[in-house]
């Protein structure tokens, strides 16, 4: 038995301390007079909760998609698409577009919990290497179709001239008002997620993870429950799509490239599969790295930065290695596996 | 068997079932019949077929043809998660359990699969009692209830087979197909398991898959001896023991009947 008072009180003191970050961030950036870490901050929760919704499926429920960002996308061009149709007065379906959030944002959900119904029902019907491959499959089809879209900038993407707004909410055009905005979101995303992998419904998920045959055996009828999970982590994607738009001022094709899936992947195998906290310290340890490792190899040399993927490989291997159970892993002191 | 005639229905029963494998045919027209409440053991020499049949029973197999009623039901067309939902549980040959979770949470998983549907999102269910209680006392009733919270990937290899035990009785069955629940086991253990399935009997029907002739004859109200796939016998242990061509086939064949 390790000592009960380290494995119970430091992932409390942790997870403290990184909230007492994030909730200073955007004063410090402030006094530091570096915006730039404030835009940072934001992208790093926006794609935490994408991976902590990434998580549910993977880490709890055994389902490695291949296609999440497709998700992510999804919600992005839905705040993308209506505030298009707002800014020339088109319509789309008869309807106006709007960049009103109390519609603007639960349609993102929507739109990525209706998605990953069908994907997910087709995807569901096999496990293993062939779930991988049609997930991605799934994504990468979504992506060609975006590329394909003309009257939503193809290629291009929309770029959009103002974040989403919130008549007698807050005003999110402000940097530090978005920033917590999101900071909520993911911390109430991160309370409902832990709910709901110990409840019931969370049980089933992880005994499908665990053994999926002796489940059918017990009387689960186990594809429904993975396929709850997978629409739940989808519209919470698209929750992330949206606050990714808005934290950009774009969307394009490329939110949906199976790189950018990849991406979120590394993040909760990084952060720590299964653990719903950990994706979090990934998409931080994920995204500082691909922001410092170019600098400091630019201080080395003039232009050698271009070739950071290099050096960044290596970096998470032996992070990865290291770090068994991934960052929260060595906070749970769970790495002696 | 709360029906007005129990005796009359069997629990389960196969119609001329039959499994092949390319050439070989692993169930060759079986009929069996299992009363409620009986303890029907099914016996034969490695590769007859046993294994085979209970997967076509539960649901995992599909036969070629033929036809499974269960419970006065056709089943044959059910899904494995389906019959289990109507009261058909099976312990498998292989230990198949839950590996990450405790002991404790292996039974409370399958308490919950017959505790209405898992569509709940907010409770604790390690905090359930619903799912914990009625969890402990069957782990006490298979004798693991000092094991209760240790990760069933740390149980010893008999405990497994107890917890395999435990997770197919805590979906309060009608009907316990049970493959070799002794396998592997030490004599101690066996001696247990044993006792455990005479208690077992009469409060539930069991079709019992075992090799250790000795737990069979002991426990089975019926026995089918199962050859190269087809039914070769059916009746009492008395008669089995009796029956020439049984004796010939398997019972004689001693290397194979341990
Ligand atoms: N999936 C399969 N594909 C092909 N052949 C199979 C398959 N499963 C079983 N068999 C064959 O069918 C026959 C019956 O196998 P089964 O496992 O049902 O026997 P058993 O009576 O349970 O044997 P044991 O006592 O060793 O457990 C064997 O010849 C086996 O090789
Ligand atoms: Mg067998």
């Amino acid at each position: 038995m390790p000592p009960l008072t380290r494995s119970v009180l430091l992932p409390r003191v942790v997870l403290a301390g990184l909230l007492i970050a994030a909730l200073a961030l955007p004063s410090v950036a402030a006094w530091a007079g570096e915006p730039f870490y404030l835009r940072l901050g934001a992208r790093i929760l926006v794609f935490a909760l994408a991976a902590v919704s990434l998580d549910l499926i993977l880490g709890f429920g055994g389902m490695v998609s291949f296609g999440h960002a497709a998700f992510v996308g999804i919600g992005g061009y839905v705040v993308g698409i209506l505030f298009a149709h707002q800014a020339d007065g088109s319509t789309l379906f008869g309807w106006p577009g709007t960049t009103n959030g109390y519609i603007v944002w639960p349609l993102a959900m929507l739109a990525g919990g209706l998605a990953a119904l069908p994907i997910g029902a087709i995807s569901l019907r096999t496990s293993g290497v062939p779930f991988i491959m049609i997930t991605l499959a799934f994504a990468q089809m979504l992506f060609y179709l975006m590329t394909g879209l003309k009257a939503y900038g193809g290629d291009d993407g929309i770029a959009l001239w103002s974040r989403t707004s919130f008549p007698g909410g807050p005003n999110i055009a402000d940097h530090a008002t978005f920033y917590y905005v999101t900071l909520g979101l993911l911390v109430v995303a991160l309370g409902l997620g832990w709910r709901l992998v110990n409840s019931r419904f969370g049980r089933v998920l992880r005994g499908a993870k665990d053994n999926e045959r002796r489940m059918r055996a017990l009387g689960y009828p186990v594809t429904r429950y993975k396929l709850t999970a997978f629409v739940i982590a989808g519209a919470l994607a698209g929750l992330a799509g949206a606050l990714l738009a808005n934290a950009t001022l774009f969307v394009g094709p490329q939110y949906l490239h199976w790189s950018r899936s990849g991406d979120l992947i590394v993040m909760v195998v990084l952060g720590g599969i299964g653990t719903l906290i950990g994706p979090v310290l990934g998409a931080a340890a994920l995204l500082l790295l691909e922001e410092f490792v170019p600098e400091a190899m630019n201080l080395v040399q003039a232009g050698l930065g271009e070739h950071w993927k290099i050096v960044l490989g290596p970096i998470l291997l032996a992070l990865v290695l290291f770090a068994r159970k991934g960052l929260w892993g060595l906070v749970t002191g769970g790495n002696r596996a | 068997m709360t029906g007005a005639s129990p005796s009359a229905a069997p629990m389960l029963e196969t119609q001329s079932l039959v499994k092949r494998f390319g050439g070989l045919a692993a169930t060759d027209h079986v009929s069996l019949s299992v009363a409620a409440g009986e303890l029907h053991a099914l016996i034969g020499p490695n590769g007859a077929g046993k294994t085979t049949l209970i997967g076509q029973l539960s649901g995992e197999l599909a036969p070629d043809s033929g036809r499974i009623l269960f419970d006065g039901r056709d089943v044959t067309a059910l899904g494995v998660d389906q019959r289990a939902r109507r009261g058909l549980a099976r312990s498998f040959q292989i230990t198949s359990v839950f590996p990450s979770f405790s002991a404790l949470d292996n039974v409370a998983l399958a308490v919950q699969a017959h505790a209405g549907h898992s569509f709940r999102f907010w409770g604790d269910a390690a905090r359930d009692r619903r799912l914990s209680d009625p969890a402990r006392a069957v782990l006490a009733r298979v004798g693991l209830a000092a094991r209760a919270d240790v990760p069933a990937s740390a149980l010893a290899h008999g405990e497994k087979r107890q917890l395999e035990l435990a997770m197919a009785l805590a979906t309060g069955p009608k009907l316990l197909l049970l493959d070799e629940p002794m396998a592997g086991m030490g004599p101690e253990e066996s001696a247990r398991m044993v006792d455990l399935l005479a208690a077992l009997k009469g409060s539930v029907t069991i079709l019992l898959v075992e090799h250790d002739m000795d737990a069979v004859f002991a426990l089975a109200d019926r026995i089918t001896v199962l050859v190269r796939g087809a039914a070769l016998a059916s009746g009492s242990p008395a008669a089995i023991r009796a029956d020439a061509a049984v004796r010939e086939a398997y019972l004689g064949e001693e290397g194979e009947a341990v």
